[in-house]
């Protein structure tokens, strides 16, 4: 793909990354939706239900009156479709993000004196975002962490898909419903940090813009020049 | 959907608007609506995406998810190693008595007649005599301690003895190259599974569970038990066995639950 050059502004995101980001989202969306609606028929928490309007798996009652489920069987074909999906598109990103070096660019190093600066500068409400194409100790952090919970989430649904022909996972997770424990805290820690992430992409809109169309307008000399 | 009428407003000029430029530009205004239409039609169906609660239903979707669901066949398929064990545990983990699952509740379970009970044969077998239980006892016996997993998400350590379906086959000179072995029950449930899982080392046809012949509620006389696949996978209560090459599905399968289902 030809990145065409526009004076003011800089590429914070290949298309490649913006690609793949979206394509995720998609994803997560059909795991998260459908993982609830298996969820809700047999839950591990008792007080953990999660509401119908937000699972995917069809409408109960149309659903019933097809094939006598009411969806549950449904949201079992969205996750097993989505799986590949969430997988060959990640992989497309890690394989890119690796390779390119961009990872390592982007993501590190993370370092102590940063992270407490960062957080102390958000308590007091001040948001840095003077420079967007370098990311702060904190997002560094997140973004490595949400990375770690899909490859675990995948690892653990691979587990409880295939609990025989994988069961050196099972037997490393405690048998099956450790299995389902971990998927599900992944699943937890994935959906915390979609609601810090699309919080903070709509309060900082350039942001949102920059995973659209790629740039942002060039930052200003006194933050340091363009750092990528 | 209905159409709101507007009411009237204050704004609105009483002598009615001059509708000249409409007629003069109507190529273009055409053109607008056009484009706001495919734009509301897009985001419409961001909209349904979002809710899921209807695109679940939409014939396409249905579509594209079944062909999905055969694709994780072939796929299981490949996965599947015929000569890998699934764990086995200790005695002291069994459970006693062990879970009760149907698509019916437990108390509207039938015994069987054992005076008029037989396992039929059919399909692509030599030997097609029906088999009383007798019959089948009087075959070598073989056991599991092994995980039971239902596909809604809970599990159990059992212990099933039976005849092996592998030295069933072999004894009533089935096919053995053939696609399906289907089962059919006395409850109206029926099922089929792949010949390479048919032929696994922990697949049996079970008599008893825990040492005890298996109970009514859990399948007597006879029950499949196959350690690489969900539980739904294994009817109880079993009249037929057909070894065939013609997919025949199976009560849930039917039902959009994915018919390879191995572990």
């Amino acid at each position: 793909m030809i990145e065409k050059s526009v004076p003011d502004k800089v590429l914070v995101h290949p298309g490649i990354v913006r690609v793949t980001h979206w394509l995720n989202a998609v994803a997560i969306l059909i795991m998260v939706g459908s993982g609830w609606r298996i969820y809700n028929n047999v839950p591990i928490f008792s007080f953990v239900q999660f509401p119908l309007w937000a699972t995917l798996g069809g409408d109960p009652d149309l659903t019933y009156a097809r094939n006598s489920d009411v969806g549950f069987s449904n949201a079992l074909l969205w996750h097993l479709a989505g799986m590949w999906l969430f997988v060959v598109n990640g992989l497309v990103y890690l394989s890119y993000a690796l390779l390119s070096g961009r990872l390592f660019r982007k993501m590190l190093p993370i370092r102590l004196r940063d992270l407490v600066k960062t957080i102390s500068d958000t308590s007091r409400l001040r948001l840095a975002h003077d420079d967007l194409t370098v990311y702060n100790a904190v997002q560094k952090l997140l973004y490595l962490g949400v990375i770690a919970a899909m490859i675990l989430a995948v690892i653990s649904g691979l587990s409880l898909w295939k609990p025989v022909q994988f069961q050196i996972l099972i037997t490393v997770s405690q048998g099956f419903q450790g299995a389902r424990l971990v998927h599900f805290m992944c699943m937890s820690a994935i959906v915390l940090f979609l609601v810090v992430h699309v919080a903070l992409a709509l309060l900082v809109p350039q942001t949102l813009g920059a995973m659209i169309t790629g740039r942002i307008r060039k930052p200003a000399l006194h933050s340091g020049g363009v750092r990528r | 959907m209905s159409i709101r009428t507007l009411s009237r407003s204050l704004f609105r000029p009483s002598g009615g608007i001059d509708q000249s430029p409409l007629v003069e530009n109507k190529g273009l205004v055409e053109t607008l609506e056009r484009r706001l239409f495919l734009r509301q039609g897009l985001s419409l169906g961001a909209l349904t995406l979002l809710t899921g609660c209807d695109i679940s239903n939409n014939n396409g979707v249905q579509a594209m998810l079944q062909g999905m669901s055969h694709w994780n066949d072939r796929v299981q398929a490949w996965l599947f190693d015929p000569t890998k064990l699934a764990p086995t545990f200790s005695e002291a983990q069994v459970l006693k008595p062990p879970r009760f699952n149907a698509f019916y509740d437990i108390k509207e379970v039938k015994p069987i007649d054992m005076a008029t009970w037989r396992l039929e044969v059919g399909g692509l077998a030599k030997d097609k005599r029906s088999w009383t239980l007798e019959r089948i006892n009087a075959l070598p016996k073989v056991s599991q301690i092994t995980r039971h997993v239902c596909v809604e998400g809970w599990d159990y350590i059992g212990k099933w003895s039976g005849v092996s379906l592998r030295r069933f086959l072999q004894t009533i000179e089935a096919d053995l190259t053939a696609k399906y072995v289907a089962f059919k029950c006395a409850d109206d449930y029926s099922g089929s599974i792949d010949m390479a899982t048919a032929l696994h080392p922990q697949t049996q046809l079970t008599t008893d569970y825990a040492d005890e012949p298996i109970g009514d509620p859990y399948g007597f006389p006879l029950r499949l038990r196959a350690a690489t696949k969900l539980g739904f996978k294994m009817p109880k209560w079993i009249t037929s066995i057909e070894i065939t090459n013609e997919y025949p599905g199976g009560y849930w399968e039917d039902r959009d639950y994915n018919w390879f289902s191995g572990l």
